[in-house]
């Protein structure tokens, strides 16, 4: 089967240091991929890459076997590729659906902004994705750190994302929200979305992702099933920069 | 009864209280305005033994409120995206001074039209507006793409166009005005008693219609909506407020011996007993008509939209592909038009243009915008709040004029308003969580 995408040979240098050196990782449609590493492992520029973000100095990038160019953050949307990003990007003072179609705003006839389209089509969505959100009318500040990762997530959904970036989902938030955006997660993944997860927990990507790619260094040390290995595996690939014996 | 049971009661009471503000759906904080608004205008009708709140006070109190309440209006979009604007005061000297020059000396002389031409106040009016517009957009691009802090664009802004409006007139005080420009200034340019209550009614129509069609778009949509008893009593009470406003402005008669003079110039006699009212100043209405357009965008338009989203989070509105840079000046190209319009309505009260016009008014205009509840720090603002500060600092100005409150301790208490208004903004926000 052709992989969603593709990142073959990616390497990118900033002055004198290669952040990522011919990096080669892909993703399946329906399957989330985590990429592990420690701070400075190159595996935040190798995704900021894919968003358009950076441009890679060599390397090519396959979205359904196809080669593209993604030269800025509009390209990546063009590709149905939606970076959730760790700060979230919402404005704090506008309520969920304002936040929702922020650039894309839906119309009416006679171009004003049409607010209650807007607003039932959110409570469409957030009822399909988190079905305990009922701050619609008031701004996202008042929602708590899962409800506002649901409205940024809802946001890429929306418009119709297959390839969905995450960068440290769970991060700032307790151990129920945690839970709820994890339960999102496998809900996205079993609709057939492509996810790539970057996170510092092993515990959580062991139980998230079907695969692991781990970085050290701006090189890629190895992919895994994650069935596969154990978390002492992960572990040591990550501090050791070498698979595991067993796995060889 | 024992203090417990007292709490209890009273926090049965200011949940009620709750309860209904939110059944109707008011904002809470314009509730607060609003009574400091009434509070101010009580305290200063019992000082003055009722002087302060007749027809004809009232009548120049909102005369008095128009060019600074304009350019509030647009004071709220500059700081709502995290900006500010020091030279509305300089930039209404510079518009006023185009308007009156084009009227007197450079429509005549380089178009030959003569004076009193009827196309000479209309064209001053356009350039004045151009003239804003553009200084507008200029100091906007300085702001958006030069990345100068606008503080620092606008506070030589200040120095500058106060004294453009100097060069361009050569210090001359500019007038008598032409007639036509003079009705846009308040006490000379009035609708009269009949199309008052046209203008009256036509908004009070158009106010219901307002509510009734965004209840049935609710209704539509399947969201909840008030109780019918809370609609009624809500169009009610704006029903009650326009009407008793256009009430009240045609109860300020015109006095006898003005509306003799006119007769006489009209050679006609003045009939035993006859009576005008002024009525709604048009001034009033372009102020009125001001604060309908800039709602709407705030509140209807993808620029209102992303001005409010950009002064929420700046990287925010950025990644989601909204162009800040523009749109800053686009923000500072509708301040500048305001000021053009506030230069209009300045200028023709006054009946000439001086070069003092608009001295201090951009202190006026942020305390009015901040008294009205926009946030310094960006993303929180309304056009209605910012109205209602322009009229509280007035009220404030007049109410201790007339009383006879020295001229200094006039100034020391604006401005202590102005910080205890911050001030209470401040703790109902920590206490509410909003913003």
């Amino acid at each position: 089967m052709t992989p969603l995408v593709e990142m073959r040979n990616i390497s990118i240098a900033f002055g004198g240091v290669q952040a990522v050196d011919d990096v080669s990782i892909d993703l399946h449609a329906g399957e989330v991929v985590g990429l592990l590493g420690h701070n400075g492992a190159g595996k935040s520029t190798l995704i900021k890459i894919l968003s358009g973000a950076y441009k890679a100095d060599s390397g090519e990038i396959l979205i359904d076997g196809k080669r593209v160019e993604i030269n800025s953050p509009r390209d990546a949307r063009a590709h149905n590729i939606e970076p959730i990003h760790q700060t979230l990007a919402l404005a704090d003072n506008l309520p969920a659906p304002a936040n929702l179609f922020l650039g894309r705003e839906l119309r009416t006839m006679f171009g004003f902004l049409d607010d209650s389209r807007m607003e039932s089509e959110t409570r469409k969505i957030m009822a399909r994705l988190n079905p305990n959100f009922k701050k619609v009318a008031e701004p996202v500040s008042a929602l708590s750190g899962g409800q506002r990762q649901s409205v940024a997530i809802a946001r890429a959904v929306y418009f119709n994302a297959r390839i969905l970036i995450m960068d440290e989902p769970t991060a700032a938030l307790g151990v129920h929200e945690t839970k709820m955006v994890a339960d999102l997660i496998m809900e996205l993944k079993a609709q057939g979305l492509g996810i790539f997860l970057i996170s510092h927990d092993t515990r959580e990507m062991m139980s998230l992702c079907d695969r692991v790619s781990v970085m050290k260094n701006g090189q890629l040390v190895g992919t895994e099933r994650v069935e596969d290995v154990s978390e002492d595996d992960i572990l040591s690939m990550i501090i050791l920069g070498k698979k595991a014996p067993e796995a060889v | 009864m024992s203090t417990t049971d007292t709490e209890k009661d009273a926090g049965t009471r200011a949940r009620r209280r709750a309860r209904l503000t939110d059944t109707l759906e008011i904002d809470t904080r314009l509730l607060g305005m609003i009574g400091a608004f009434v509070a101010v205008l009580v305290v200063f009708n019992i000082l003055t033994d009722g002087r302060f709140l007749t027809p004809r006070n009232i009548f120049n109190l909102t005369i008095q409120t128009v060019s600074v309440a304009i350019m509030a209006t647009g004071m709220v979009f500059v700081i709502v995206t995290r900006h500010i604007d020091l030279s509305v005061g300089a930039l209404l000297a510079t518009c006023s001074a185009v308007m009156a020059m084009m009227q007197t000396a450079w429509l005549p002389q380089y178009l030959g039209l003569p004076l009193g031409h009827p196309m000479i106040p209309w064209l001053a009016i356009l350039a004045g507006i151009i003239a804003g517009g553009l200084i507008g957009a200029f100091q906007g691009w300085l702001t958006g793409y030069m990345m100068i802090p606008a503080f620092i664009v606008t506070l030589g802004g200040l120095l500058v166009w106060r004294n453009t409006g100097w060069y361009l007139t050569t210090g001359q005080t500019i007038g008598p005005l032409d007639p036509t420009f003079q009705m846009f200034g308040g006490i000379n340019g009035t609708l009269g008693a009949f199309w008052s209550w046209v203008v009256g009614i036509a908004g009070t129509l158009a106010a219901l219609a307002v509510l009734w069609n965004s209840r049935r778009d609710k209704q539509r949509h399947g969201f909840m909506v008030k109780p019918i008893w809370a609609e009624v009593a809500l169009g009610a009470i704006i029903a009650v407020a326009i009407l008793g406003f256009i009430a009240i402005l045609n109860a300020y008669q015109v006095p006898e011996g003005r509306l003799r003079r006119e007769f006489e110039a009209r050679g006609e006699v003045m009939p035993e007993g006859y009576t005008e009212a002024y009525g709604l100043p048009i001034s009033v209405l372009l102020l009125i008509v001001v604060a309908v357009v800039m709602t709407v965008i705030a509140r209807k338009t993808r620029l209102g939209r992303y001005i409010f989203a950009t002064g929420g989070n700046p990287q925010a509105a950025e990644l989601s592909g909204i162009n800040t840079r523009l749109l800053t000046v686009k923000v500072f190209t509708i301040m500048g038009v305001l000021c053009a319009i506030s230069a209009l309505v300045a200028s023709a009260r006054l009946t000439n243009h001086s070069n003092d016009i608009g001295t201090l008014d951009e202190l006026r205009v942020i305390a009015a915008a901040v008294i009205g509840g926009t946030a310094l720090a960006g993303g929180i603002g309304t056009i209605y709040g910012a109205i209602l500060g322009a009229l509280i600092m007035q009220s404030l100005q007049s109410g201790m004029a007339m009383v006879g409150v020295d001229a200094p301790l006039q100034n020391i208490v604006v401005g202590s308003v102005l910080v205890l208004a911050v001030l209470i903004d401040i703790i109902y926000r920590h206490r509410t969580g909003k913003g």
